[in-house]
């Protein structure tokens, strides 16, 4: 609940992961609409493309939220309170990230009516909808742990910022703007194909202009559930030696 | 003469701090070299949209957009150290020392376009090494950069007017996102031609369009609009100049 209220209550926290992301979506979808003239290009709506983007861009600003919302606490000296109450380290972490699960369902519900409202049809349907609210989920959850065991580990709100740039290197370097199998460039496609953010881009973006596609939902739910496995689990280290500490 | 010597002080010290400080110099080194690769790398098939005819390829079309984009954020950035510089108290003194205020905007602006100049180079060599294919001569490449420049000094003086007003490193946004959004209100993926829809009525009006089709027709050796480009650059810069001099005047009042 703390960590809802907190995020509620700080703008700067819910704000700009819904209009940042948006607005690249604009300006990308604009500036490389006639993208889907080329041939092979799966859709003739460069927004329908491109409206996986912000999903996966959202979840990496939960990696900043929580990564920062716990910085805060380790510098605060909140952490070290709560260690002397009989508070378990697995309940802290649950805390934390179910704050941030409950962003990213806000954040899914936001871009899902972006896309309505801009025309965009859903080819998985309103249950192709409701995967995408469970994939948000696992994303958030992955990467809100991501940010909670970098928080864990510096103890530093700074350096979680200073985190940002090499995540939006992993977005840029993905199928974000073009499908793998129209890149031209080798070591870029073989970059991106290396690159897990590609196969989570390529999950929501089956849903919202193929339909069902089973091999792209299984490699982005087995990537988003494999984040978020190993990411709980390095956390929940990071937790107990950082307790220890105290 | 005294206010070159305070412009020497500034511009010498914000540079020992870039170029001494990681986190300062490789944020505004790496962001448009991954920015091209990203863009020249994986875009490189738009180039195959009907319609899209710059004769230098994919790769040249991209740089000139990262190329002018570099130089707009190494000001921003720049900007960012002016506003560290009055939340650390380090500007009031500096205030107070400084015989011709006016000096330190001068400085600062040396400052971005030394930094800059930095992150040109390297980022020029990365596009050589990538194989781009230069049309233009030395005249048009020399142009291409001055045209840079300018953008460069327009971004420091729009961050340093917003750093002297605001104050605190909490403007980032403020300096950032305005420059982030008209650059990307521009044709940069395709040419303007192939833009549809609001984005082109956009970028129509955008001046940052002219600014890129005549860098990337430097680059290709067929300028367009050289008198306009120039034109609109040294008119960014006269009238960001005295943005930022008011934002000095502001700073001095808020003492």
């Amino acid at each position: 609940m703390r960590s809802i209220a907190r995020t509620v209550r700080q703008p700067a926290s819910f704000i700009p992961p819904l209009i940042f992301p948006t607005m690249l979506l604009l300006v990308n979808s604009g500036g490389l609409a006639s993208a889907t003239k080329l041939k092979g290009f799966p859709t003739d709506s460069f927004l329908a493309f491109a409206l996986a983007v912000p999903f996966i861009q959202g979840a990496l600003f939960s990696t900043m939220n929580a990564g920062t919302d716990l910085a805060r606490d380790i510098q605060t000296g909140f952490l070290n309170r709560l260690a002397l109450t009989p508070l378990r380290g697995s309940a802290l972490l649950a805390g934390t990230l179910g704050g941030v699960i409950v962003l990213g369902q806000v954040q899914a519900a936001f871009y899902v009516v972006v896309g309505l409202v801009s025309g965009v049809d859903f080819h998985a349907g309103v249950l192709g909808i409701l995967v995408l609210f469970a994939f948000a989920a696992v994303v958030s959850l992955g990467f809100g742990a991501l940010g909670s065991f970098m928080a864990l580990r510096t103890g530093s709100g700074e350096a979680i910022q200073g985190l940002f740039p090499l995540l939006f290197v992993f977005l840029f370097i993905s199928s974000m703007n073009m499908p793998r199998n129209l890149m031209e460039i080798g070591w870029f496609k073989a970059a991106a194909s290396a690159n897990p953010i590609s196969y989570l881009l390529e999950c929501v973006r089956s849903l919202i202009i193929t339909g069902w596609d089973g091999q792209a939902l299984a490699l982005g739910f087995g990537v988003g559930v494999a984040i978020a496995v190993v990411a709980i689990g390095l956390a929940a280290v990071a937790l107990k030696e950082r307790l220890a500490r105290t | 003469m005294r206010l070159w010597q305070v412009a020497e002080g500034v511009a010498w010290r914000t540079l020992k701090n870039i170029f001494t400080n990681p986190s300062l110099l490789f944020p505004s080194l790496i962001f448009p070299l991954f920015f091209f690769a990203a863009f020249a790398g994986g875009l490189s098939r738009v180039s195959k949209v009907p319609g899209f005819d710059f004769p230098s390829g994919y790769t040249a079309f991209q740089f000139v957009f990262v190329l002018l984009q570099s130089a707009a954020f190494g000001g921003v950035f720049t900007g960012f150290g002016i506003a560290r510089d009055f939340e650390s108290g380090f500007a009031r003194r500096l205030l107070l020392a400084s015989p011709n205020r006016s000096g330190i905007v001068l400085g600062y602006a040396l400052a971005a376009a030394g930094r800059w100049l930095f992150t040109a180079l390297v980022l020029t060599i990365a596009a050589i090494a990538a194989g781009m294919n230069v049309g233009g001569g030395a005249v048009d490449l020399f142009g291409l950069y001055a045209l840079a420049l300018l953008v460069n000094l327009s971004g420091i003086l729009w961050a340093g007017g917003v750093a002297m007003r605001l104050r605190t490193m909490q403007a980032g946004p403020v300096m950032q996102m305005p420059v982030f959004l008209t650059l990307f209100f521009a044709p940069v993926y395709v040419p303007l031609g192939l833009l549809k829809g609001w984005i082109s009525a956009i970028a129509t009006v955008n001046p940052v369009t002219r600014l890129l089709e005549t860098g990337r027709g430097l680059l290709a050796g067929s300028p367009p609009h050289v008198l306009l480009a120039y034109g609109l650059g040294v008119g960014l810069a006269a009238g960001f100049l005295a943005w930022a001099m008011r934002g000095l005047r502001s700073a001095e009042a808020a003492g």
